[in-house]
């Protein structure tokens, strides 16, 4: 268990050391309300403490075309949203991102617990990650991976300024080097 | 309970009850689907309050959903073919236990993927999409018998103290008009239509 997480289990995630906290604090301060996800093992605490604020209408949702399809929508209407998901989950989105996304210049926020790298225990996921950043890339999506707690903040900030103001997608990939990541023990 | 088989009810046409719930629109969203769908509603005549999806088949329903979260106050409709409905049906799961009242669903149900050459879906004749609706929790639904039902059901979704789904049987016949493709400008009158920013 990474010292970051084990920080955040003693003080519900809302510390801003912990990483989970920071992102958290991070959607408040921009607004973002609307956080429909697909959970991962390491997004747990993040998921359970956006169910306990009240200011969040956090739920899950069978798909995460399903998730980006509604915070599209519910951008359009006037409320911001950011989807949580795993690398797996990245994997089906190119549809949706070549289709809706990008064309229709949606500021679609997107935070991707990165698998399959840094100790990864099923070959499947150390392949379907190698896909993430070359997805991205063919669509010239703007997207950043996380490493380091005391850059979390600026670099979650910024991108979802720069989305929301430059109405284009972005990807926030949390690195297991952040989170502590998935280890066959757990 | 849905005690009417999908088979008892009358083969419709996609324009014609497009049109017959347009016609009765005033500030209320409509989402049409990828395809034929939103090539009716756009035939239908455009208004800045309708979004025209041209790809991600399925999204019509969370498309909807996000803009019934956003604006409570406000009637969403949503159009969607069977094929599309039929590539995403977890998304009726996650309507159900959110339930928001001013969302209503209109399934085109033709059993076939018209617009790729008619061929039948894997439900065709088999599946019932109102009674999956049911068991996913949406109680409010039900097949139209006709079109005054149909106009019937829609009126009386404005009612309703949760989701509404509408099945309506069609017909083979293609779309009437072919929407604009141009993803920006319909996203940036839909905003318009929808209060949230005003156009250049």
């Amino acid at each position: 268990m990474a010292a970051a997480e084990q920080a955040s289990s003693k003080d519900k995630g809302q510390s801003a050391t912990s990483w989970h906290g920071i992102v958290l604090q991070t959607l408040k301060r921009n607004e973002i309300k609307l956080v429909p996800y697909v959970p991962d093992r390491v997004l747990t605490t993040l998921i359970k403490d956006l169910h306990a604020d009240p200011y969040f209408n956090t739920f899950p949702t069978a798909r995460e075309e399903e998730a980006v399809g509604i915070v599209s929508g519910a951008w359009m209407a006037g409320m911001r949203g950011a989807v949580l998901m795993q690398t797996s989950g990245f994997a089906t989105l190119a549809n949706v991102l070549a289709s809706l996304a990008v064309p229709y210049q949606i500021p679609l926020i997107m935070f991707v617990s990165e698998r399959g790298t840094l100790g990864e225990f099923n070959y499947g996921q150390a392949l379907v990650c190698r896909t993430m950043r070359p997805v991205l890339d063919s669509l010239a999506m703007e997207h950043h991976t996380i490493t380091r707690l005391d850059e979390l903040e600026f670099i979650a900030d910024r991108s979802i300024k720069q989305a929301v103001t430059t109405q284009a997608p972005v990807a926030l990939i949390l690195s297991p080097l952040l989170t502590g990541g998935k280890t066959f023990d757990k | 309970m849905t005690s009417t088989h999908a088979r008892n009810t009358k083969v419709m046409n996609r324009f014609e009850l497009t049109q017959r719930l347009v016609a009765g629109l005033k500030d209320e969203a409509v989402i049409g689907g990828i395809g034929n769908t939103n090539f009716d509603l756009w035939a239908a005549g455009h208004r800045p309050q309708n979004f025209y999806m041209l790809g991600s088949m399925g999204l019509a329903f969370p498309i909807a959903l996000g803009v019934a979260l956003a604006q409570p106050n406000r009637r969403v409709f949503a159009l969607e073919g069977d094929g599309s409905l039929l590539m995403q049906l977890g998304c009726i799961s996650t309507i159900a236990t959110l339930a928001p009242k001013n969302l209503t669903m209109v399934v085109m149900d033709n059993g076939i993927y018209q617009i790729t050459g008619a061929q039948p879906t894997p439900a065709a004749g088999h599946a019932d999409l109102v009674a999956i609706a049911l068991a996913s929790g949406i109680a409010n639904s039900s097949w139209a018998a006709d079109e005054d039902d149909f106009e019937r059901l829609i009126e009386q979704s404005k009612q309703a103290s949760g989701p509404t789904l509408i099945g309506v049987r069609i017909d083979d016949k293609p779309g009437t008009g072919t929407t604009r493709r141009d993803p920006v400008q319909i996203r940036e009158r839909f905003m318009n239509g929808m209060g949230v920013r005003q156009l250049l």
